[in-house]
């Protein structure tokens, strides 16, 4: 404990903020270092009235209160009170997916969010983990949050994955060899797509109404570029000037949620710089994980002098594309598509931004598609983030469970807004021996507008991109 | 977190052989169900009522009846207290775990064992989420009636042990009402079945006497619970007065009418505005006091009282009246009301969910006089019930990091149980007496009383293990087994008890 490992020393660093000489253990007590503890003001707003148990997807698989909101925030309180950072301990805040779903919940306003951000920040500056998890959190953040490489891995993969190795490997049970998080990072990848890469400005359709910025993102740039495409697309159907600035790197949202701190704040400094300098009036985002961080820049750089005030002003404009269609008022036509929809709330998107009813009138209001409810569907699916990765057994059941409940819907066409989420219950349902079809909203209000027919979104032909 | 121990957190003086208890426990088990890493086992050291914390010793989290049967003789066997809990979202520390004992958690029970839709019943084990019952029964147009605010959390364990109520037990009644058989695993570990599948049983009703006992005679492994059909007809307005006065009138000159609504539910200007502020849930504006009525049943006869009730509501000085259109309309109404509790966690920092029950013709008078204490204290009390029947729950605000302030706020909260008793009322209604009310008992019962209430938990838990310190004052000890303690009995010599 109180240990700095090396791996622990991220990207770039600017400011002297989180100054690793800084004492680690002081006033705060316990379990935490005096640098950011988890708030006891919003630790007291928990009344321990316990309805947040059943939202929380850990609860719901172990029925344990260490493993609950409602225990972590105790834990928490008593790690401020003298209790040291255990193993144990560690194990109850890593077991936390973050979906926030026990925000949702919470009939107190107890905001979970920023107290388990601190608690894991201090857990990765306090706590020296086992040798193989610190390899493998170095392997995921020297890979996730850099676009570039990502999309380096797409060439030999789509190879991988064509020459037939893949499904040999599975088949043959090789890859039942690899430890669980490195086979569950196999599972996951979808089969890579090729996609033309956007123009930096997209104009606007008809009268423009609006210039927005794009975030590209890591996972969804890499595998997921038509959704990016789609996106640029309906947006300038709907009147928005869609500017692509290039070079914006990772928005920091997997490094804050697995505690690097560091790295995140480097990561939002930059892409801060990006749209600022853009000049525009939104900033769209497509992937709900990213765009829950960017709505919380304003704290994440609350201490990074001036950046503050850019970090606030750019938190206020960020949109998800669902969000910001809503908000401006769909103009373009829909053509009708004959479809049943299973709509998949992301929780970054419902609890994470409270966006819920938006993604589902945008469906609705295409003629011809229905949407389904999921059972439960306020319980995570297990991807969160890079939980899957770290924590892949409790993330493969809730994975299983996602994907029994979105088969029971009978709908043909999984629908999401989330990256992670689509590659999570995608591998969910292959192990079940299942394939369905998964696209974005986006995908689904693109294939509207240009009057493509159902089966491009059910993959049962390429989709022609234009 | 609600701070501020109001009660020093007990230290009880070990009973039995706990080592030997927690070994044999991890091979009945496995390690993985039995906790004593501190840390862990903290995160037990208080149920919804934060106020009152001792960390168990052990943790155990059984994942069948046999299992519980299990843990439960061990205890015996070995002589060490046990306390049973499900959700933990108790209000009178009724699951409040002891220092020397285990700590049995049913949490992991949460199978629906049976639903028997054509005999209009289900079987459930303990841990089942009581909103979860409702959930399978619905699709065959079937539910279960007992409805605390905390259904989406509590456990039907939990609601047979405290007799749980809920807005909806106006008309349809309490948790007594609504189970017909319990598999329970008294406390020398025999497992037993009171009821049965018989709406009438001879011999004594022990079914009855376990129903609301609050988890000291035993503990339950499944409960066959009652489902009703669901209502042809729900009808639900949320009406807005001036003053509580003028909503109280409404209540008796509704039920004065005859009628006999679903629920009656009224709240306060100060617990609304801490539900605006928690779900915005959009109440009339400037309202003194709101009432929720509902009906239900056929169709023809809700339409016909609803018009009345909303009259009546308009006599007595009703400024707006507002009808649920749909079910998300009524879910709506009924947010703000079943949130309100934690909800006042927004506007104060510490606050006393008091529970007491007075006849409904004294509402006007007993909220006169809480109002009274309140100004007199500088002691702010929120007020939401159950108006129908007269259960009270004053939420009593107040912030435990002011010195002097958490005693204040006990003070008033005993005098609202005070004026309870006073005006022929009760120390609680339906969140029990648990470990926090331990110390009203003597206001409203004589010594007599709750000796012969001792005679009968003694038959079921003669060694005192089962949950003990919970509701009685002073705990006694029942007629001991000859031969096996000699001489006075070390609570006896401590003052801590007397004997039989």
């Amino acid at each position: 404990m109180n240990e700095r490992t090396p791996e622990q020393e991220p990207a770039p660093r600017e400011s002297g903020r989180l100054d690793p000489s800084a004492p680690v253990s002081s006033g705060a007590g316990g379990a935490f270092d005096a640098f950011h503890p988890p708030q006891r003001e919003l630790i007291d707003d928990c009344v321990h009235c316990g309805f947040c148990l059943p939202a929380c997807p850990t609860y719901e698989l172990w029925g344990e209160e260490m493993d609950s909101p409602r225990g972590r925030i105790h834990l928490m309180e008593t790690g401020l009170d003298g209790e040291p950072l255990s193993e144990s301990m560690v194990e109850h805040f890593d077991n936390c997916l973050g979906c926030m779903a026990c925000v949702t919940a919470c009939p107190s306003g107890v905001r979970y969010g920023p107290l388990i951000n601190r608690t894991r920040a201090q857990v990765e500056r306090n706590h020296r983990r086992e040798l193989g998890q610190r390899l493998l959190r170095r392997l995921i953040f020297g890979l996730f949050p850099h676009p570039r490489r990502l999309r380096a891995l797409r060439g030999p993969l789509a190879l991988y994955q064509r020459s037939g190795l893949s499904e040999l490997l599975r088949r043959t049970g090789l890859t039942d060899g690899l430890p669980a998080s490195l086979r569950t990072m196999e599972e996951l990848v979808p089969p890579v797509r090729s996609a033309p890469r956007i123009p930096e400005r997209v104009p606007a359709r008809g009268e423009r109404r609006a210039v927005v910025g794009m975030l590209t993102g890591c996972v969804q740039h890499a595998f997921f570029p038509e959704v990016n495409t789609a996106t640029a697309r309906v947006l300038a159907s709907e009147g928005c000037e869609v500017l692509v600035p290039r070079g914006q790197g990772c928005c920091g949202a997997l490094s804050e949620h697995t505690g690097r701190e560091r790295e995140a704040v480097a990561f939002a400094k930059r892409v801060v710089d990006t749209f600022t300098t853009a000049g525009v009036d939104y900033v769209v985002v497509n992937s709900a994980g990213c765009g829950s961080t960017l709505k919380e820049y304003a704290r994440l750089l609350a201490d990074e002098g001036e950046y503050a005030t850019a970090a606030a002003s750019l938190a206020e404009r960020v949109r998800d594309v669902a969000e910001l269609v809503a908000e401006l008022g769909p103009v373009a036509e829909r053509h009708r598509l004959e479809l049943t929809v299973a709509y998949h709330d992301a929780c970054h998107l419902s609890h994470g931004q409270g966006i819920r009813s938006q993604p589902r009138e945008l469906l609705r209001s295409v003629p011809g598609l229905e949407v389904r409810e999921i059972e439960r569907g306020e319980i995570c699916c297990g991807s969160a983030g890079v939980y899957n990765l770290l924590r892949p057994e409790p993330a493969a059941e809730l994975g299983e469970l996602k994907a029994g409940n979105v088969r029971a819907t009978g709908a043909e066409l999984l629908v999401t807004a989330n990256p992670g989420c689509a590659m999570q219950i995608g591998a969910a349902l292959r192990r079940r021996g299942e394939r369905m079809p998964v696209a974005h909203t986006v995908q689904v209000l693109d294939a509207a507008v240009r009057g493509l027919p159902a089966e491009t979104l059910l993959g049962r032909r390429a989709p022609a991109e234009s | 977190m609600e701070s501020g121990a109001l009660t020093p957190p007990a230290r009880q003086e070990p009973r039995g052989d706990l080592d030997g208890c927690t070994a044999r426990l991890r091979e009945l088990l496995g390690r993985e169900s039995v906790i004593t890493d501190r840390q862990r086992v903290r995160t037990y050291e208080c149920d919804g009522l934060a106020s009152h914390r001792t960390v168990p010793a052990v943790v155990v989290l059984p994942e069948n009846a046999e299992q519980v049967r299990a843990v439960v003789a061990t205890c015996s066997a070995h002589g060490v207290p046990f306390v049973a809990r499900g959700s933990g979202t108790g209000l009178s520390a009724g699951a409040l775990p002891r220092s020397d004992g285990v700590l049995v958690v049913t949490s992991r029970m949460r199978r629906i064992l049976e639903l028997d839709v054509a005999n209009e019943r289900a079987v459930v084990e303990p841990g089942v989420v009581n909103l979860d019952v409702t959930r399978a029964a619905q699709p065959y147009g079937y539910y279960f009636a007992p409805d605390p605010s905390s259904q989406q959390v509590c456990s039907v364990g939990g609601n047979v042990a405290e007799n749980s109520g809920g807005a909806h037990c106006l008309k349809h009644g309490f948790t007594v009402n609504h189970v017909l058989a319990v598999s329970v695993v008294t406390p020398d570990g025999q497992e037993v079945e009171l009821g049965g599948h018989a709406r009438e049983a001879p011999g004594y009703d022990l079914l009855g006497a376990f129903v609301g006992s609050e988890g000291t005679l035993g503990v339950v492994t499944s409960i066959t619970v009652r489902l009703l059909r669901v209502p042809e007809s729900v009808r639900t307005l949320l009406a807005g007065f001036p003053t509580t006065d003028d909503a109280g009138a409404a209540v008796s000159a509704i039920i004065a009418a005859g009628i006999t609504p679903a629920a009656v539910e009224m709240m306060d200007a100060l617990s609304i505005s801490a539900a605006e502020q928690a779900v915005r849930c959009d109440y009339p504006e400037g309202a003194g006091a709101v009432l929720i009525v509902e009906l239900d049943g056929p169709h023809a006869e809700v339409e016909h009282t609803f018009t009345e009730v909303s009259e009546h509501c308009v006599a007595h000085g009703a400024f707006e009246i507002r009808t649920a259109a749909d079910e998300r309309e009524r879910a709506l109404i009924w947010k703000g009301r079943k949130s309100a509790f934690a909800a006042v966690g927004r506007i104060s920092r510490d606050y006393i969910v008091q529970d007491g029950v007075i006849p409904r013709t004294a509402l006007p008078e007993v909220l006169r006089r809480i109002a009274e204490l309140s100004a007199s204290s500088g002691v702010r009390v929120a007020n939401v019930f159950h108006a129908g029947d007269g259960n009270l729950h004053p939420l009593v605000l107040f912030d435990g990091s002011d010195p002097g302030e958490t005693e204040r706020a006990e003070e008033v909260s005993g005098a609202i149980l005070d004026l309870c008793v006073e005006h022929g009322g009760s120390i609680t209604g339906e969140h029990g007496v648990g470990a926090d009310k331990v110390r009203y008992m003597g206001r409203m019962f004589t010594p007599e009383d709750l000796d012969t209430m001792q005679s009968l938990r003694c038959a079921f838990d003669p060694e005192g293990l089962c949950n003990p310190g919970k509701v009685f004052p002073t705990p006694r000890l029942c007629g001991e087994t000859p031969g096996r303690r000699r001489g006075v009995h070390p609570l006896t010599e401590a003052g801590l008890a007397e004997q039989f």
